[in-house]
């Protein structure tokens, strides 16, 4: 008889084996906290509905160690996240220019460029 | 050939990644200034209350957390499979009910500024 297959691999500590897959895990684990931010969005929406003194209240609570700490772990996970994905997107989606595929770097360019832009428009309009 | 419902939820669920990585940062930026209260005249009342009352800023901010919202929903229920739970019928009802009742309550705050 065989030798019956053993899986060797930890369902829960797969990714703890190798470099690569602790990158991968520590892009996926920040959609948690993108996930949790909208809510605080939502949260901000509710409070801005509810008039004036109510959405004090809600830029008081923002105030504390924990509002600030979780919004420092978020702006972490969400260039994190943005950064992985442009470094790779010449891999994920490559553009042809005639018989020759577009330089990774300008891709790679052009989204930094873009991400500059649309940040320094947000940021003009919610600061 | 069968029709496919999946480019449609594939075409958002890109666009709540690209929405994610290029303005998420930014806003982060913001509310972490908020709540260090980095200046008392940014983020009044008034000038978000403004922006919300708009047509446009509630298509904007509905724009965003809706994507957002689904984007991260469907990334949760794939994340918390790597982290090995083999429950996914379950994880995914919990995940698109949180991100459905996060979209109603944005559509009723919204309308109700």
């Amino acid at each position: 008889m065989n030798k019956p297959y053993v899986r060797s691999l930890s369902k829960t500590g797969w990714f703890l084996t190798q470099p690569r897959y602790k990158r991968y895990m520590a892009r996926e684990v920040t959609c948690l906290f993108i996930f949790a931010y909208t809510f605080l969005l939502i949260w901000g929406l509710k409070r801005l509905a509810e008039g004036p003194d109510a959405f004090q209240g809600f830029l008081n609570a923002l105030h504390s160690p924990l509002g600030v700490l979780f919004n420092l772990a978020v702006l972490i996970a969400a260039v994190y996240h943005s950064t992985s994905w442009f470094n790779v997107t010449p891999q994920a989606m490559p553009i042809m220019r005639g018989e020759e595929f577009v330089p990774g770097n300008i891709i790679v360019g052009a989204h930094y460029a873009v991400w500059a832009v649309v940040s320094l428009i947000v940021l003009i309009l919610g600061v | 050939m069968a029709k496919s419902n999946k480019p449609i939820f594939w075409g958002l669920f890109a666009a709540g990644g690209t929405v994610t990585a290029f303005i998420t940062p930014a806003l982060a930026l913001i509310t972490l200034f908020a709540a260090m209260r980095f200046s008392p005249d940014m983020f009044t009342y008034g000038a978000i209350h403004a922006f919300a009352a708009h047509w446009l800023g509630k298509l904007v901010i509905f724009g965003v957390i809706l994507l957002s919202l689904w984007h991260a929903a469907h990334r949760t229920r794939v994340t918390v499979h790597d982290f090995g739970v083999r429950a996914d019928g379950l994880v995914a009802i919990v995940v698109y009910s949180l991100a459905g009742l996060g979209t109603l309550l944005t559509l009723y705050y919204l309308l109700y500024i």
